[in-house]
C-alpha cells in the first residue's frame, strides 16, 4: 500500500508539515482563520535529534496496530491499510496514546485522540504533509513491501 | 556609519500564525519570535531579500519590500554609491559582489527582434513536423576527403553531441553546493546536454555523469588529474570570465572544507586562489602548448574548449584561439553572473556578450576559420528567444548559468559570497546544502530546458527553419530596433522595417 | 469443521472471535453471552453516564459483526459446566454445546466484603456492566447524595460520570489514597486534589463498617448519609467453571503464552486469567482492556490451528478525570531509580532498574507517552538508546539511527 515515509536527508526541520496538517484537519479553508492565536495539535510531529538531523513522524499504519488491538470503544479501525478512528465513537480515553510505540496517536484540542489518516477523510485529497513540504522530505508512495 | 536597511520586513500580523517557519528557514536570522509578545519580530539589517521566508510563508503574512528611506536625491551621487563610498571609507576593502551586473546596461537581446514566415515560406508546425534541435561542436571538416579506396572518409574531429543548444556553465564545486552540482549533472545527463565542473574538480560522485560532463582546466590547476580529464565529455581551458575579466578566482579557505578541499586538491582549510592568469600562458603559441597537452593526455578523443571573456579585442582574441588548435571557443559576455567578484571589475570591465559574439563569427568567417571551431556564448542567455538570437548571431550553442541557478531555486538576492545561501545553491554549510533536493533542482532543470526546446522549436518553426544548423548565422532573421547604425553594423543585422 | 465455542462476550471474546477468523473461516463459532448486550467494553459505562457516548455508540464492533464472523451468539445464557473430557459445555438452560476449542472469557465480577446492614440499602449498585449503569442512571436525580465504596479506577470513573447528575459524591476507600492499585502518594495526591476541585468528597484510609438505611457509619465514627450506594470495591476473576473443570487456578486462570488453560483445548483470556507481567517478572491478574483483546486474539489464532503468542503483557492504565489525564505502565520495583519531573499541573516518574525502564506514572501531558510503554515491553536496553533525552521527551530520536530508520522507512 501506499505509505507516508520520510527522507530525512531532505528535511529542512521547518515544520511547515505540522502546520498543513493541523490546517487540512481543521475543516477550515482559511489557514489563518484555521491556525491564527491557537495552539496547533497535528498529527505529524517533527523531531530533532542530538546531531541536529530533523524528521517528521506520522502513524506507520502498522501491519499489527496494537492501538486497534487497544481501543476500549472499538473505535479504531483498519480498512484497505488506513488505520482510522471513528471519531464518533471515541471517548478520549487515551489508551492509543499509551500504547502507540512510536507516538503517532496524539490528543486533539478536544482531549480525543487523532492520529494521521492520511487525509483521506478530509478536503485535502492527498496528505497535506507530502503536498505542502518545500523540499520532498516526505513522499506518499508505494514501495511494495510486504504488509 | 550606520543605514536604515535596505529592506523592510512588512509582516502582516492579521495573517501571520506564529508557525516561525521564517525563522527556521533564515540563515541570517532576520525573524525571531518573542515568546512574551506572543509576536514575530525582525532584523530588517541582516535582509539580504532572497525572499525565502515569503516563499515558505504559509499563510502569505511577509513580504519585503525597499526601504524608502533614502539620503538626498542626486542623480550623479545615487544613494548605492554614497553607500559604497560609505563602507570603503570604513573598511578600507574592495567590494565584492555576487551574481551577474545588474546596472541598466544595454541588453542587446531586447533590442534584436526575430523573423517569422508568411505567406512565401511557410512556417513550420513543430508540433507535426520533426524539427532538430541537435547540434555538435567541434572542429568541422572544410572538405570532403575521400580513403584510398574511395570511400568517403567519415574521421571527424571529436565532437561534443549535444540534443539542444544549451549548456549549463561553469560554476565550481566550493562555489556551489554538492547539491546543486549533483542536481546540474543529472539534469544534464538526463537531457542529453552537458554541465561544466568550474575550477573545482569533479566530486567522485559525479564520475558517472561524465558524457555530460564539461571538466574545466583554469589558472589554478585546482582538482586537475589524469582521471578528471579522461572522465568529461569535453575539456574547458578557462582562461577568462566575463563577471571578472582579467582577475583570477579566490575559494576563501572556510568554504574548502571537507570533500570541497579533497576534489580540489588542496589543504582543508587552504584559500584556493586562482591567478589571473595562466602562469604558462603568455600568446597563443603557449596556449596552443595547453591545449595539446590535454589533447594528448586524453588522446585526443575529446574536444577542447577555450573560454575567454568578452573583452575589447575579442574578435582577435577569437581568431587566435581557432588556430590554437581548440575545438570551440567559449566566449562569456560581461553581465555574466558570479560567484563572488570585485564589483568595480564586474559592473566595468568587459563588454556585452552580442556584439563580442557577432564580431567573433564574423571575424573567423572573414578569415575562412570559422569551421575551425564552434562558438558557444554566455553571460546572460535568459531565455529560449536569447537563444535563438545567439544561434542567429553566430554561435553554435549557449552557456546558461544565472537561469540554472533560478530554476534550482535561486532568487538573485545576489548575495553568494556570504556563503549563507538561504536555497542550499552557493552555500556549504550543511544545514543549508540540505535545502536543494536534487531530486527536485535536477526535475526544474529538466522542466526549464524541455520548456526552451519547445520554445526553440517554435521559433524556428516561425522562421521556416527546421534545424538548429540552418539557423546559425543566419542574421537575415534578425532586426534590430533602437540601435545605431553602428550597433547594427557590429551586430550585422539590418533595422527592423529595413 | 471447527466448532468454537467462547464462554463470555467482552473485549477478549471479540478478539478471539478475531483471531480465529484470521485463520479459520469456516468453522463455526458460538458465543455464550450473560449479558443481553452485544460486545462492549465495561470502562466505557462511566462515558455513557458522562453523555460521552451511548448505547448504539458503546458497541464495540459494528452491527454486523456477528454475521460478518458467522458466529452464533446465545443472549441471556451462562455456561455453568465445562466437562474437559467429553468437551462439552453446559449451558444455564440446560443445554449442552460441544466444542472442539473452547475459550473461557469469563471476565470478573464485583467483590463485595462483609458489611453489616448492607440489606438495609434500598439503591445499591456495582458498576460494572452497562446494566448497573442504567439502573444507576435512574436511580439517581439531581438530589441524590451518592456514596462510593471504592476509589479505585471503577469508583472513581462511576463519581466522575455521575458528576452533574447527582447532588453530591462522596467517595471512601480503606486505603490512604485514591487509585491506590496503579498510583504512589505523590501521584494519588495530586489526583485527588482535582477530583475534589470538581466537587468529589473523600473519605479515605476508612470504610463503612455499618449501613443503616440510608446512612453509613464509617470506622473512624463518621456517618454518611447518602441515597445511592455504589460498591466499588474491587473485583474478582471469574474462575469457577475452569477450576469445578480440574483446570488451574489461582486468583485467576492460569495461562501460558499461547493462552491456553491446563485443560486440554480450553484457552482463556481476559479478565479471568492471570499471566506473566514482563515488567516485573511475576504472575498477575491484570484486568486490563487491550491485554484481554490481545489474549483474545492469541488464544484464536491458536484455537483455530495458527501459532500465535502473547509473551510481553505488562499492566498498563490510561485513565482521566475531569480533563486530567493519567498514564501508568509496568511496576515500580523495590531499588528502582527514579528520574521525576514535577510541577503544579504535572508529574512525571519513571522508574529505572537493571538498565531498563520497568514502569511509569505520568499525570498531565499525556503526548506520545506510548514511546515510554513500547521501551518497558521490548525491554530495552537504556544503553542503547539516549535516556538522558527520553526521559526529558519521549521521542524516536533518541532511539538511534537504526531503529528510526527501520520504523520510518519500512513497514512496521
Amino acid at each position: 500500500m501506499k505509505r507516508i515515509y520520510v527522507k530525512e536527508e531532505w528535511c529542512l526541520g521547518c515544520r511547515l508539515c505540522e502546520y498543513n496538517c493541523a490546517f487540512a484537519n481543521s475543516g477550515m479553508t482559511d489557514m489563518v482563520k484555521a491556525l491564527r492565536g491557537k495552539e496547533i495539535h497535528p498529527r505529524i510531529q517533527v523531531e530533532t535529534d542530538a546531531d541536529g538531523i530533523t524528521y517528521a513522524v506520522s502513524c506507520r499504519h502498522c501491519t499489527d496496530p496494537i492501538c486497534v488491538k487497544s481501543c476500549i470503544a472499538g473505535a479504531i479501525s483498519k480498512k484497505d491499510g488506513v488505520i482510522e478512528i471513528d471519531h464518533s465513537k471515541c471517548v478520549g480515553c487515551l489508551t492509543c496514546v499509551l500504547v502507540c510505540p512510536y507516538g503517532c496517536v496524539v490528543e486533539d484540542e478536544g482531549g480525543a485522540a487523532q492520529k494521521c489518516e492520511l487525509c483521506m477523510k478530509n478536503t485535502c485529497g492527498a496528505p497535506a504533509c507530502v503536498k505542502g513540504c518545500p523540499n520532498g522530505a516526505i513522499v506518499y508512495e508505494e514501495r511494495g513491501e510486504a504488509e | 556609519m550606520n543605514f536604515y536597511p535596505e529592506f523592510e520586513v512588512v509582516r502582516n500580523d492579521s495573517r501571520c500564525i506564529r508557525c516561525r517557519v521564517c525563522e527556521r528557514q533564515c540563515a541570517n536570522e532576520v525573524h525571531w519570535y518573542d515568546a512574551d509578545g506572543k509576536v514575530m519580530l525582525s532584523d530588517e539589517s541582516k535582509c539580504v531579500n532572497c525572499q525565502r521566508c515569503v516563499t515558505l510563508c504559509p499563510t502569505r503574512a511577509l513580504k519585503i519590500v525597499k526601504s524608502d528611506c533614502r539620503l538626498r536625491e542626486n542623480a550623479n551621487y545615487s544613494d548605492q554609491t554614497i553607500k559604497e563610498i560609505y563602507r570603503q571609507a570604513e573598511t578600507g576593502g574592495v567590494l565584492l559582489s555576487s551574481m551577474g551586473n545588474p546596472n541598466p546596461l544595454p541588453v542587446y537581446w531586447d533590442k534584436i527582434l526575430i523573423n517569422a514566415s508568411q505567406v512565401t515560406n511557410p512556417p513550420i508546425d513543430p508540433l507535426r513536423e520533426p524539427m532538430e534541435t541537435r547540434v555538435f561542436l567541434g572542429k568541422k571538416p572544410e572538405h570532403i576527403t575521400r580513403n584510398a579506396d574511395g570511400t568517403l572518409n567519415t574521421q571527424l574531429a571529436p565532437q561534443l553531441t549535444l540534443s539542444m543548444p544549451v549548456m549549463f556553465s561553469a560554476m565550481s564545486y566550493g562555489s556551489i553546493s554538492y547539491n546543486a552540482h549533483a542536481s546540474l549533472a543529472r539534469a544534464a545527463s538526463a537531457l542529453g546536454i552537458c554541465y561544466n565542473t568550474g575550477e573545482g574538480g569533479l566530486h567522485e560522485d559525479f564520475y558517472k555523469y561524465g558524457k555530460n560532463t564539461i571538466v574545466q582546466v583554469a589558472s589554478g590547476r585546482f582538482g586537475v588529474h589524469k582521471d578528471y580529464l579522461e572522465a568529461g565529455a569535453a575539456i574547458e581551458i578557462k582562461m577568462g570570465q566575463g563577471a571578472k575579466p582579467g582577475i583570477g578566482g579566490h575559494l576563501p579557505g572556510t568554504k574548502a572544507v571537507g570533500d570541497v578541499a579533497k576534489t580540489r586538491m588542496i589543504p582543508e582549510g587552504s584559500d584556493a586562489i586562482s591567478p589571473a592568469p595562466h602562469h604558462d600562458i603568455y600568446s597563443i603559441e603557449d596556449l596552443r602548448q595547453l591545449v595539446y597537452s590535454l589533447k594528448e593526455a586524453t588522446e585526443y578523443r575529446l574536444p577542447v574548449i577555450v573560454k575567454v571573456a568578452a573583452v575589447h579585442n575579442i574578435a582577435a582574441i577569437a581568431s587566435g584561439i581557432a588556430r590554437s588548435g581548440a575545438d570551440i571557443i567559449a566566449i562569456d559576455g560581461f553581465r555574466g553572473g558570479t560567484g563572488a567578484a570585485p564589483t568595480r571589475i564586474r559592473d566595468n570591465d568587459g563588454i556585452p556578450i552580442e556584439p563580442a559574439l557577432a564580431a567573433v563569427d564574423k571575424r573567423l568567417r572573414d578569415e575562412g576559420i570559422r569551421n575551425n571551431v564552434s562558438i558557444v556564448c554566455g553571460g546572460s542567455v535568459r531565455s529560449a528567444s536569447d537563444v535563438v538570437k545567439a544561434i542567429a548571431l553566430g554561435a553554435d550553442a549557449c552557456y546558461i548559468a544565472t537561469a540554472a541557478c533560478l530554476a534550482m531555486g535561486c532568487h538573485l538576492c545576489r548575495s553568494c559570497h556570504t556563503g549563507k545561501c538561504n536555497w542550499g545553491i552557493a552555500t556549504q554549510r550543511p544545514d543549508l546544502v540540505k535545502r536543494l533536493n536534487p531530486d527536485i533542482g535536477s526535475q526544474r532543470l529538466i522542466n526549464l530546458m524541455d520548456a526552451w526546446r519547445h520554445e526553440i522549436k517554435e521559433l524556428m518553426g516561425g522562421m521556416g527553419i527546421n534545424s538548429i544548423e540552418a539557423l546559425r548565422g543566419n542574421r537575415l532573421m534578425l532586426r534590430g530596433v533602437g540601435l545605431t547604425e553602428k550597433e547594427l553594423e557590429i551586430l550585422g543585422i539590418a533595422h527592423a522595417g529595413e | 469443521m471447527k466448532q468454537y465455542v467462547i464462554i463470555g462476550n467482552g473485549a477478549a471474546a471479540a478478539g478471539c472471535i478475531e483471531g480465529i477468523r484470521a485463520v479459520d473461516t469456516a468453522g463455526s463459532i458460538t458465543v455464550i453471552s450473560a449479558e443481553q448486550h452485544p460486545v462492549y467494553c465495561r470502562p466505557l459505562i462511566s462515558y455513557y453516564l458522562q453523555h460521552k457516548t451511548d448505547l448504539q455508540r458503546m458497541r464495540y464492533r459494528s452491527e454486523t459483526f456477528y454475521a460478518d464472523n458467522h458466529v452464533s451468539v446465545a443472549f441471556g445464557r451462562t455456561a455453568i459446566e465445562i466437562s474437559a473430557d467429553t468437551k462439552e459445555i453446559t449451558l444455564d438452560s440446560g443445554e449442552i454445546i460441544a466444542y472442539d476449542a473452547l475459550c473461557v472469557c469469563t471476565g470478573s465480577s464485583p467483590f463485595v466484603p462483609p458489611m453489616q446492614g448492607l440489606e438495609t440499602v434500598e439503591k445499591q449498585f456495582a458498576f460494572m456492566t452497562v446494566d448497573d449503569a442504567l439502573a444507576i442512571e435512574q436511580a439517581v436525580t439531581p438530589e441524590s447524595n451518592v456514596l462510593i465504596i471504592g476509589a479505585g479506577l471503577i469508583g472513581l470513573k462511576c463519581a466522575e460520570g455521575l458528576h452533574g447528575r447527582a447532588g453530591s459524591i462522596t467517595v471512601c476507600d480503606l486505603a490512604p489514597r485514591v487509585l491506590s492499585s496503579i498510583l504512589d502518594d505523590k501521584c494519588a495526591a495530586m489526583m485527588q486534589k482535582h477530583l475534589e476541585a470538581n466537587g468529589i468528597r473523600f473519605l479515605l484510609g476508612t470504610s463503612a463498617k455499618e449501613f443503616r438505611g440510608s446512612k453509613a457509619v464509617m470506622q473512624s465514627g463518621e456517618t454518611v448519609d447518602f441515597d445511592v450506594l455504589v460498591l466499588a470495591v474491587g473485583v474478582r476473576a471469574n474462575t469457577a467453571l475452569v477450576k469445578n473443570a480440574g483446570g488451574d487456578v489461582n486468583r485467576g486462570i492460569l495461562t501460558d503464552d499461547a493462552c491456553k488453560t491446563s485443560l486440554p483445548d480450553v484457552y482463556a483470556a481476559g479478565d479471568c486469567t492471570e499471566y506473566h507481567d514482563i515488567s516485573s517478572d511475576s504472575v498477575k491478574v491484570m484486568a486490563l482492556m487491550p491485554n484481554a483483546y490481545m489474549q483474545g486474539h492469541t488464544a484464536g489464532v491458536n484455537m483455530a490451528g495458527g501459532a500465535a503468542v502473547f509473551d510481553n503483557a505488562i499492566p498498563m492504565n490510561s485513565i482521566g478525570f475531569f480533563g486530567l489525564h493519567c498514564h501508568t505502565a509496568g511496576t515500580q520495583p523495590d531499588g528502582c531509580e527514579m528520574y521525576e519531573e514535577a510541577d503544579e499541573t504535572h508529574i512525571k516518574r519513571l522508574f529505572v532498574k537493571n538498565d531498563r525502564l520497568t514502569g511509569f506514572m505520568l499525570i498531565g501531558h499525556m503526548h506520545r507517552t506510548g514511546i515510554y510503554t513500547a521501551l518497558i515491553r521490548n525491554q530495552t536496553p537504556l544503553s542503547s538508546v539516549d535516556f538522558a533525552r527520553l526521559r526529558i521527551e519521549p521521542q524516536l530520536a533518541a532511539m538511534g539511527a537504526d531503529y528510526r530508520e527501520h520504523v520510518l522507512k519500512g513497514a512496521v
